[in-house]
Parts: C-alpha cells; structure tokens; sequence
C-alpha cells in the first residue's frame, strides 16, 4: 500500500523525523483556515499518489491565505496522471539551502535492503542515476545488522553531502530505518531532503510504501487504506477474501492459482483481438487451491455484479482439489444464487484440466446448468468466452 | 535422477500439527515421499499422523536423519521457523507458507548467507519441490505427472501443474516451485544450474511471471552457462501497472517488471517462449520428440 505525502509524513513525524508544520485540507475554505493557521508563506501540495506533479502544476507556493486560496482553487479536482486531487496539505513554506536525495528500499534482486543517497534532490533520482551515476551511492543494508548513527553518517558521506549536514542527515537517516523496520516498508523515500537556510536538515516530501503481508503485526495501517479511491467491486471482494483485481474488459475471470489466473488473462486477451471490439478480460479473480462451492459462489457474485461483464470464463486445473469438487461447487454456486434471486444469466463457459477432469466434466453436463458450455482446452475456452463477450449475449 | 530431492530424502514437516501440515503431510505420505515426523515445540514426545513430533529441527535430525524441512507454520511464525532450520543445517528447507512479511524473508536469507548457506531455502509462498516416482516436498500433487527428463522451475503453483500435467507422457526429473514473493530463497538461476548439472535432466521448462527482473538475469545466466535446451513461458502480459496480481512479487512499476522485457530477453538469448501454456508444453514437446 502506498501512503499519502501527508501520511508519510505524519508516520515521519512519530518517529521524530523533522518534517515542515502542515495541515491537510479538503475543500477552499479549509486550506484559508489552514494557511492562516500556519501564518506567512505557504506551499499547497495535491496529495496524489503519484509522482511528477510538481511539473503537472499540483504544487505551489503562496504568499498568504488568499493567495493560498487561489491556488488551492486550481489545484483541487486537477487530473495528474489518472489520480483526482481530492485534497491537498497545506504547509509552512521552507527556506532551503540544500537539497538532497534519500531512501530505504527493498533490492528484490540482491535479497537485501538498500539505502540510496545523493547530494543532487529535489529532482528525478532516475534521471541522475542515469546521467551521473557517481553523484548516487547506493549502499546495501543488511536486515541483520540494521543502520545505526555511524552506518547513517557513512551513507550520508557516501552520497556526498556536505560536512555541515552531516549530523542531521546521520540523525534523520537513523530515524528513518527505525520507520522502515518498525513500520514493515518497503520503501521509505525523502526527496528533497533539504538543509533548511537555519542548518537543520528536514524531510519535504515523503514517499512510504508498506507491505500487505505485514498487516496481522500492524493493526494501525489499515487506517491508512484509502477507502473512497478504491473501487468498489475490489473493496466488496476484499470484504469476501476474494483476490481480485478489476479490469476494463467484458470477459469475467476466475480461476485458481495467480499465475494461472494472469496467464488466463493473457490468453483470453490474445483470443479478444481476433473478435468485434475486441474483447478482454473484466477482472482478475483467483479463488486459490480449495475453490469450495461457497468460494466459487461468492466470485461467480462479484462478477456477476459487474455491469460490463458479458460472458464469464472458469479456468480451473485440478492439482490439490480434484475437478469433481470444482465441479459440484459450480453447481452449488448456481443454487445458491438462484436461491437468492440472482440466477447466472450469462454465458459460462468452463475448462476443467487435471485431477478427475473427466469425473468433473461429467457432473457439469448431467446437471444441464442453463448457458454453461464445456471447452476442453484453456486456448479454446478462452476463444470460445471471448467470442461470447463480443456476440453480447 | 533429479535435483535436491531424491527417493532417499528423509522429510520433516514445521508445523505438522495445523490444519495444512496435517493435510499435506497426508498427502505427501500418499504419494511415496518419506516423511519422517514433525516438528512442534508445544507438541514434543506424541505422534501425529502416525510419525513422532519432536521439540527442535535439530532434535529431529538427530533422531530421524532428516535432510529435508517443510514448512506450514504462520506467517507469524515462519521467520523464526526457517531461522532454526537454518540453524540446525538442515540441507534443504522448503517454505510454503504464503504472507510472510518481506522484513521476514529478507532477514531469513541474511541469516541463511551469514551461516554460511548451509541451508538451501525454497520458497516462501510456493509449492514446493517434486521429483517425480521419487519423493515430493511441499503441495504439488504427486499424481498428474510421471518421472522423465524434463526439469521445471516456476514461480507459479497452477501453471506448474498445467505443464507438468500437459507433459506428463514425458515425464519430469523435478519439478521446483520457488515461489511468487518478491525476497525468494532458491532462484530460477539456482535450479537451472543444477538441471544443467543434472544427467537425469534433458531439458529444462522455465515458468516466469511479472515483477522484479529474475527472468532476465535467468536469461544472461542461460546465454552463459545452460547448454541444455530451455523453453520458457511468462505470465502478466495484461497486467495493469501498479496492480498486484495474486503474487506478492507479481507487480509492474512503472516499466520495470514487464512481461514484455521478460520475453524478449529470454528469447533474445535463444530461449523460445511460449504465448500460452499450451504452445509452451508444445514447444517442449517438440524438443523431446526431436532426442
């Protein structure tokens, strides 16, 4: 999950990371409040998740809180990349004598953290990396040893920061892994980190990703969810357990195991160019190993659901659960909805492989489900659904 | 022949006594694979499923000759499981368990490099291992494939039994998932080394998904060390950016991690990949027609 520059910041904040006086504000009339609150110049910042906004005009600095107001105006409801404005912080503006770069984060292919340090912020670290490689250091962090004041002040040396912020970047770098590790992140990331015209060295921006599977031993990130930005199907699936994702196509998926599941999404995608319109896939569904009845009832509802769902595809391989349990929960499923007024109205059609295939298939036909059509192989069944999607029917 | 996994492994399972480990232990008992006994601090001196548990991994070593750890315990638990195998030098822990914070499995493997990697660690949040007529450690099932000379390695379960399955009047020398979580103990690298290394092996299927780069260092380790013929099948080519697809690993940011850059790095090195399962076992089949 990725936070809000103003939720990173706040999680920076509990951690005694310096972090500039700000307040977050909703509407115009919020932000005159919060700038007259903060008194003097201040920055608006639209809180997007997402980078580049600051080119895309979400950030900007007013004189006072009229002027707060005006720019406020213009940056609520702006489109940045996809991502509304639905808010954005209001903060006392910075006097900044230097900006640098920093971040803790997750070197998948080096099976090791990895803090990323740089004289040259406040820009795209990409693109310095990229063109002076020399002016990035990057030093790997092991999960054992941890970072404390003296590896901090190393890594802030390595990044070429000067000697006079030397000491509150070592303090504020030490901070941060504390975040980092207490936190479960998988990146924390500070650009700019800047030397204030005072000396002290401050966080100014804040980017903070945290890992999912950390949720049993983090009960306060759930908060951190933005409820009103998911989509509504994805929220009603999460609620049911169900590992879904939802797409812009006509063709509902389920199936089992995630890397069946995104190659089902592939094939059905590949069949779709061959059809009117093009069909694709609506969602990703996976209903893991087991796929009981009320598993199987419970995706066929959320699929169901969606309006621009025109044909349904089950892609199913019997490994631990034997086709046959498919089976029967396919057509318990269709009871249970039929029981509850919401009959299966579109096409299905179903690809059984595996153990008990023939047993599976067998049970599917002698139950005659209305619209429910057997294809043997996954390429044909993924035709055959997407052909369906593009009939309409 | 096969790797890490053999008729002779001696198997014990972390977590025996949960719902999962008492399933699969079920099964794996079922399809041949010697399992030993269990491992369960509170549980020590009974027996489950007919085989003792023991108090330590390294208790259990001792007593059984164990060589092979599963493991099934929480996510909560599991760091603190893998970091004991790894402590009593288990040769070969597999991890099952699927949620296991990335804090947690980083820190194991750092445990596991720092004692030297004593212990080969697959997974987390993967099936296992299965060499076919010989023994299986994990959740694969035992009884869709049959032993041969293909070697598979994947991130995926299901698309694992699809191949395996699609292949199986083939027949595999292992089979090795390794999982979908971005920190991962065994690596699609590893297990091509040893299939190339591995006389039992002909040809080697390997299963990649979105997320991370693995499948291209795969690819330069292929250009550089694997004689042996690969095909290759990725999966996610329709995955939205920014979008976790199931796996905690499987996750395109920004253009880093695509499906696309997979492919025609493997295929830039000779690996032909193929555009959905089926063509893949196809194109496999073809190379074993062809011996």
């Amino acid at each position: 999950m990725d936070l809000f520059e103003h939720q990173a910041k706040e999680l920076f904040a509990d951690y005694g990371i310096p972090v500039p006086r700000g307040i977050v504000a909703h509407k115009v009339e919020e932000v005159r409040a919060a700038a007259e609150q903060l008194t003097g110049r201040v920055v608006v910042k639209a809180q997007v998740k997402t980078g580049g906004r600051g080119k895309a005009g979400g950030v900007k600095v007013a004189d006072d809180a009229a002027d707060a107001v005006a720019k406020a105006e213009a940056i609520l409801g702006m489109d940045i990349k996809g991502h509304t404005v639905h808010k954005v912080l209001v903060e006392e503006a910075s006097a900044i004598a230097e900006e640098y770069y920093f971040s803790f984060l997750l070197d998948r292919a080096n099976r090791t953290f990895l803090a990323i340090c740089s004289a040259s912020g406040g820009m795209d670290i990409e693109e310095v990396a990229h063109t002076a490689p020399e002016k990035v250091a990057k030093v790997p962090v092991s999960a054992l040893n941890g970072v404390d004041r003296a590896k901090a002040r190393e890594i802030a040396q390595a990044g070429g920061l000067p000697e006079k912020a030397l000491d509150g970047a070592a303090e504020l770098i030490e901070k941060l892994w504390c975040c980092f590790v207490d936190e479960d992140a998988t990146l924390v990331e500070v650009n700019p980190m800047i030397l204030s015209a005072d000396g002290q060295v401050k966080a100014l921006d804040g980017k903070v990703t945290l890992d999912d599977n950390a949720g049993f031993r983090q009960a306060d990130h759930e908060a951190l969810a933005d409820k009103a930005a998911e989509d509504p199907l994805e929220a009603k699936a999460k609620e049911k357990d169900l590992n879904y994702v939802k797409l812009d196509g006509s063709v509902g998926i389920i199936g089992n195991g995630a890397g069946l599941v995104m190659s089902t999404l592939d094939v059905v995608a590949y069949a779709g160019e061959e059809f009117p319109g093009k069909p694709s896939p609506a969602n990703f569904l996976d209903i893991g190993g087991g796929a009981s009845a009320e598993v199987m009832a419970a995706g066929l509802e959320i699929i169901l659901s969606d309006p621009s769902v025109k044909s349904i595809f089950v892609n199913v391989f019997g490994g631990i659960t034997a086709c046959d349990a498919v089976a029967n929960g396919i057509v318990s499923a269709f009871k249970l909805l039929e029981s509850r007024g919401e009959a299966v109205s579109h096409p299905l059609v179903v690809r059984l492989d595996g153990n008990n295939a023939q047993l599976g298939r067998q049970i599917l036909a002698d139950a005659a489900l209305p619209r429910v059509e057997l294809v043997d192989t996954m390429d044909e069944a993924a035709k055959r659904a997407a052909e369906l999607a593009a009939v309409g029917a | 022949m096969a790797i890490w996994l053999t008729e002779n492994s001696k198997i014990i399972v972390q977590g025996m006594t949960g719902g999962e480990g008492t399933k699969h232990t079920r099964r794996m008992l079922a399809s041949g694979a010697k399992v030993v006994g269990g491992v369960n601090a509170r549980k020590a001196g009974t027996t489950h499923e007919g085989l003792p548990v023991f108090g330590t991994v390294k208790e259990a070593m001792e007593k059984t000759g164990a060589d092979v750890s599963v493991v099934f315990v929480p996510p909560a638990f599991t760091k603190d499981a893998v970091k004991e195998a790894i402590d009593a030098e288990i040769p070969l822990c597999v991890v099952i368990t699927e949620g296991v914070p990335v804090h947690d499995s980083t820190e194991f493997w750092a445990y596991a490099v720092e004692k030297g990697n004593k212990t080969r660690i697959i997974g987390p949040n993967c099936p296992g291992i299965a060499s076919p007529g010989a023994s299986n450690a994990g959740i694969i099932p035992a009884d869709i494939t049959t032993a041969g000379r293909i070697g598979l390695v994947s991130k995926s379960g299901t698309l694992t039994y699809q191949l395996m399955y699609e292949l199986r009047d083939f027949g595999f020398s292992t089979a090795v998932g390794i999982g979908g979580d971005p920190v991962i103990g065994t690596t699609h690298i590893d297990a091509l080394q040893a299939f190339q290394d591995d006389p039992g092996t002909d040809a080697i299927v390997m299963i990649g998904e979105i997320g991370g780069d693995a499948e291209e260092r795969a690819a330069a380790y292929i250009e550089q060390h694997v004689t042996k013929p690969v095909v290759a099948y990725v999966a996610g080519f329709t995955a939205p950016e920014g979008k976790t697809m199931g796996h905690a690993g499987a996750i395109v940011s920004g253009s880093a991690g695509t499906a696309q850059a997979k492919k025609e790095a493997l295929e830039k090195v000779g690996v032909r990949v193929g555009k959905t399962p089926s063509e893949t076992a196809r194109l496999m089949r073809e190379i074993m027609q062809a011996r």
